[in-house]
């Protein structure tokens, strides 16, 4: 197994600058935190049972929290390799703003209580799914799974699929098919939406010594696989509409989304998009959304992939709040 | 320590007793939203 960059850090050393609240809120990574909440809250609103709508809400709330001590332990554990990435140099870890010990010490303590609080107000299942959601991002994904293979993201993306089921368990205590569908969908989702935005990264991943696929295979195997990946999640995301959880409005936005998804992995896999990363852009924040020419077809389904997941989540957010299922 | 680090400091203390206070209120909620659902 790699040994972790950060064990021999230099921002494991104290950091010079005082530490503001603000640091100790983007450790908890909020951007990344909002799509948990967005999935979480609909698993918990498409299962068939519903719980008191405060206790709903101190389910989604753990779940947050968690999702939040997971991003903090990674930036505690990352902050070298961090510290060599346009897009991560100034998280407060690398940027030495919080201690590694500090950023650890926090992720931890929210994490116990979070799970905690999940157990003693919710249910142990779902605390479990949760506990087990933050060990496998935080251990198994950071530490061995990302230095090691360049199937990380795939293997590693089974964390973020997995607040949807959290949400169901919550609500009903089980874990039933359905609840695994809306895994299997961000699952499925998870390669195509980091390979293209690797595509136009992989310098930055290559220079921080994590082996992402564009890194190790190269970019036009990287670009088959994400088309390979879209032929199979399109109709896993359409398979709701015949087990009974996703209704028209939903089969609307998923056979036109996904029609969207494959149209784009089409072109970006006819494309030349990560053939030459401009090695002279490395490490120069400025140019790091200034996507060359080719590689226009990468930064097209990245952002529309974030687009497509929020709306076949936002299509069953609404059909099941509608029916007042919460 | 500098005066910055100082007031620094004190903001991060507030917070983290504002944090303690809020989760403390949340945990005492929670036990009588689960206690009401229980009695009734």
């Amino acid at each position: 197994m790699p040994k972790p960059a950060a064990i021999t850090s230099e921002a494991s050393a104290r950091p010079d600058k005082p530490a503001l609240w603000s640091d100790y809120v983007q450790l908890l990574k909020p951007r990344v935190m909002s799509l948990v909440v967005f999935t979480a809250l609909t698993g918990l609103v498409c299962a068939p049972e519903r719980i008191h709508p405060f206790l709903a809400a101190v389910a989604v709330f753990c779940i947050a929290v968690g999702a939040g001590a997971a991003g903090a332990l990674n930036m505690a554990v990352e902050g070298d390799s961090d510290a060599l990435m346009r897009r991560t140099r100034g998280r407060p870890v690398a940027a030495g703003r919080v201690s590694r010990g500090d950023a650890l010490a926090y992720g931890v303590l929210l994490a116990a209580l979070a799970v905690a609080l999940m157990g003693l107000a919710i249910n142990w299942l779902a605390a479990g799914l949760l506990a087990f959601t933050v060990v496998f991002y935080a251990w198994f994904y950071t530490i061995i799974l990302k230095r090691s293979t360049p199937q990380n993201i795939v293997i590693g993306g089974a964390a973020g699929a997995l607040p949807p089921v959290i949400g169901w368990a919550a609500a009903t205590g089980t874990a039933p098919p359905e609840a695994w569908l809306l895994f299997l969908i961000i699952f499925l989702w998870t390669p195509p939406h980091f390979w293209a935005l690797s595509l136009y990264t992989s310098e930055d991943y290559a220079k921080a010594g994590i082996p992402m696929m564009p890194v190790v295979k190269g970019a036009k195997s990287t670009r088959l696989q994400i088309f390979i990946y879209s032929l199979v999640l399109v109709p896993v995301a359409i398979a709701p509409i015949f087990i009974g959880l996703g209704g028209l409005f939903y089969g609307i936005v998923s056979i036109a989304g996904g029609a969207g998804f494959i149209l784009l992995a089409l072109r970006l896999w006819r494309s030349r998009a990560g053939d030459s990363p401009d090695a002279d852009s490395v490490g120069r924040e400025e140019v790091l959304y200034d996507v060359k020419v080719e590689a226009k077809s990468a930064r097209n389904l990245f952002a529309f992939s974030i687009l497509y997941l929020f709306a076949l989540f936002a299509a069953l957010l609404a059909e099941h709040g509608l029916k007042g299922t919460l | 320590m500098d005066e910055d680090a100082k007031r620094a400091r004190s903001r991060r203390n507030i917070a983290m007793a504002l944090a303690l206070v809020a989760f403390v209120v949340l945990v005492f909620v929670v036990t009588i939203v689960k206690l009401g659902a229980n009695v009734s």
